[in-house]
């Protein structure tokens, strides 16, 4: 593989971000390309707006994706989308979670929560794929599978075999959420 | 075998790598995982200590007994090592001694972004400073030897992007190195002045060497063969130019950047003519060649302040800007972090709110206490300074309700002091300790009063309460900190006093329970009057949706502080019936 390709996982502190940028790690590692990752911890995770970054390539240098360099961004939660929507590349692709929390401006009444997240992505002609991660993890019995379901949804939009995913997913998961954590994971996978 | 490590895990990596056999550290953000990835090394002895200094004053002794130590922690960090550091810089070491300062530019976690490379410089230490976690482990092996062949100590420097991103690293065997025998030197290690002052020109004349040797670093070397532009880079700022530049650009890639490889600099001007610096922070490196007469650009158009990026090398050298989406971003509001739902400081806060007039706060979670609703802080400034700032207001505004705000953690590393200075000097202040039971911000990290070690095996527990009472202390609470009423009785009490009162209001952290199953909170629809007074403790899981307040069930952890907030008893846990 000749070009990079450049990820950022958003959303909300707590959500599972970290925890899904462990396994893309793994993954691109085990398949033998070199991968660079970053991401802040601390402060921001205390329900903050957190990002990771994901490089992946024959040879990464910088760990960050700057502004208007990322191939696919996944957004786990609608508003985080927007927020970092900055961060794609013209052309590039946006994964998003329907999922919708409030952060503390809106919750006290100071600010309203953006109703048109969507509409917003489309007049801009921005290459979305919506999804309601929430559901489809309440599906599998693991409500708390939600990063896994997105893990699927970017997984088939990068060059690692499924094999990998699936084993590193296996691995990494608690023997009684691994079954349904592996249904998650071929959800999110099987949503072109 | 190859494996993909933050910083920190390749720090803790080489510390185990290069045998050493003793680290010590306080937890802080970006620094914390280094110790507690050593800790699972049974090779190496490793401790959180009650704060930096005595982290650097344990590693000191195991240093003079013999051993390669490590001690670790974040820049502001060293601040309060900064008194045995400095010594240690006349001292020298027996075993190879490692300061890692973890740097914080952008202020991610942090309340400033000083750039610690000053502090080598100043100490009079060597310093080395990683790209990648490849170099970050590699490091600590080099810098213990540079640490031993010159006695001296050795700062490894990183930064935000380097001790919390990944990248591939080459994993080798532990290297055993024996303990060096120690030998009673006064003269070296009992620094009075008739000691101290010989060793001032053998420090001058070691640092003289250092430069010397800084030339030959292998880490300090010359890159690509690019004639655009010649670039003089360091940490963070070699990615970043590399990106922007690739091939375009020659590249004296410095490592060891204290003393500086001047010889090496030299030569490079030379050749290229026009050199650019780029660093992220301060103009370290710049100032130093400038200082040599040697003429280089560097922050007349690269920024200080902040976070530097590929972006931005690429704007000021390339005049290049990536085209963006134009995606309406207009009114997007803000992600503040916040208390968690089931925070124990949360209902404390909202007394402490509504009680006091001023409210000095500290280092921790508890400074999210003082965003709105809760509005419960008027300072924060660094670890330990609530309760003197404390006294220092109650000099001056006498009448004020003044109370001080501290977790337990912090209270242990730097609290207690100013809680014995309010005693001694009469102060009328009121103090909270938040105890959480954990050190909460970095990660739940065990603490003196846990009763737990970095392991996580049973330990001594030190006793608050104790410790508060031996301060001299007669006004003592100890208080659930669900439970608002008795909070506020205490909160009221302890102020009216008009002596050194301290309630220390007890909860372990919600996000070490989280299996526990409290019955959560609804609001009944037909009771409640929407009049929000239970949004006034800002929880995550109530809010307001079409003039109609909800509490979030995927959220609420139920703990119970809303339900005593509400004047119409309109909010009972699941299943009650209407009451």
């Amino acid at each position: 593989m000749a070009e990079r390709i450049n990820v950022l996982i958003v959303g909300v502190g707590g959500q599972g971000t970290l925890f899904a940028g462990k396994i893309i790690g793994e993954v691109a590692e085990k398949s033998g390309l070199d991968v660079k990752q970053s991401e802040v911890h601390g402060m921001a995770q205390r329900g903050g707006s957190v990002v990771t970054y994901v490089r992946i390539g024959d040879h990464v240098t910088s760990p960050l994706v700057e502004k208007g360099e990322a191939d696919i961004i996944v957004a786990f939660e609608q508003l985080e989308a927007l927020r970092w929507i900055e961060f794609l590349k013209p052309g590039g692709t946006v994964i998003v979670n329907e999922q919708r929390i409030s952060p503390m401006p809106v919750i006290i009444g100071v600010a309203k929560y953006p109703a048109n997240v969507f509409e917003r992505l489309e007049k801009a002609g921005v290459k979305t794929i919506r999804v309601d991660a929430v559901a489809l993890a309440a599906q599998c019995n693991n409500p708390k599978a939600v990063n896994i379901v997105l893990l699927g949804l970017l997984g088939r939009r990068l060059p690692m075999s499924r094999d990998l995913w699936t084993s590193a997913i296996a691995e990494r998961s608690p023997a009684a959420a691994r079954e349904t954590n592996l249904e998650a994971f071929a959800k999110g996978w099987n949503i072109e | 075998m190859r494996k993909l490590l933050t910083g920190n895990e390749a720090i803790a990596r080489g510390a185990y790598e290069a045998g050493v056999r003793v680290a010590c550290a306080y937890p802080g953000t970006p620094s914390t995982e280094i110790l507690e990835n050593i800790a699972q090394y049974p090779e190496i002895d490793s401790q959180w200590s009650t704060n930096e200094k005595v982290a650097v004053e344990v590693a000191q002794g195991a240093c003079f007994a013999g051993a390669r130590v490590i001690t670790a922690m974040k820049h502001v960090g060293v601040n309060v090592a900064a008194d045995p550091l400095f010594t240690l810089g006349y001292n020298g070491v027996n075993g190879g001694f490692i300061l890692v300062s973890a740097d914080d530019p952008g202020m991610h976690s942090s309340q400033n972004e000083q750039d610690n490379r000053y502090y080598a410089k100043f100490m009079k230490y060597a310093l080395l400073e990683p790209s990648d976690s490849q170099e970050a482990k590699d490091l600590v092996a080099a810098g213990l030897e540079i640490s031993e062949q010159f006695d001296t100590p050795v700062m490894l420097r990183t930064t935000t992007r380097i001790s919390h991103s990944k990248s591939l690293v080459e994993l080798k065997e532990r290297q055993e190195v024996p303990v060096k025998p120690y030998h009673k030197n006064v003269a070296k290690y009992f620094v009075v002045p008739a000691n101290q002052r010989p060793k001032r020109p053998l420090i001058e004349n070691r640092l003289e060497r250092l430069a010397k040797f800084a030339d030959t670093f292998p880490g300090n070397r010359v890159e690509g063969e690019g004639t655009e532009f010649a670039i003089i880079t360091n940490g963070t700022g070699y990615l970043y130019a590399k990106e922007a530049l690739g091939e375009r650009a020659t590249y004296l890639k410095l490592t060891m950047t204290w003393p500086l490889p001047s010889g090496l600099i030299r030569d490079f001007v030379a050749q290229h003519g026009k050199v650019y610096v780029i660093e992220e922070g301060e103009p370290f490196l710049e100032e130093q060649i400038k200082a040599l007469g040697i003429p280089v650009t560097g922050k007349e158009i690269f920024p200080r302040i902040g976070e530097l990026s590929t972006a931005i090398v690429r704007e000021k050298l390339l005049g290049i800007s990536l085209p963006l989406l134009s995606v309406d971003c207009t009114e997007i509001p803000g992600r503040p972090p916040v208390l968690c739902a089931g925070c124990p400081h949360r209902g404390v806060f909202s007394l402490v709110s509504k009680v006091a007039d001023i409210v000095t706060s500290d280092i921790g979670c508890y400074s999210l206490g003082y965003m709105p609703p809760l509005n419960a802080g008027d300072t924060c400034i660094d670890m330990g300074a609530s309760i003197p700032n404390a006294l220092g207001f109650s000099k001056i505004m006498p009448d004020k309700k003044i109370v001080a705000t501290i977790g337990d953690s912090t209270f242990l590393h730097s609290g207690i002091t100013g809680l014995i200075d309010v005693v001694y000097n009469r102060g009328a202040v009121t103090v909270v300790i938040l105890d959480n039971s954990i050190t909460g911000m970095t990660g739940h990290q065990q603490n003196p009063a846990t009763g737990f070690d970095i392991h996580g095996n049973p330990a001594p527990r030190i006793c608050i309460e104790d410790l508060v009472r031996a301060c001299g202390v007669k006004k003592l609470w100890v208080i659930d900190a669900y439970d608002l009423a008795e909070g506020e009785a205490a909160l009221r009490e302890a102020l009216a006093a008009r002596e050194p009162a301290v309630i220390i209001a007890r909860r372990p952290c919600v996000l070490i329970h989280r299996d526990q199953v409290r019955v959560q909170c609804q609001i009944d629809e037909s009771t409640c009057k929407a009049c929000r007074s239970c949004m006034k403790i800002g929880c995550p899981a109530i809010e307001l949706t079409d003039g109609k307040v909800r509490i979030d069930a995927k959220v609420c952890t139920g703990c119970g502080v809303c339900l005593q907030i509400c004047k119409f008893n309109a909010i009972r846990k699941a299943g009650e019936k209407n009451g």
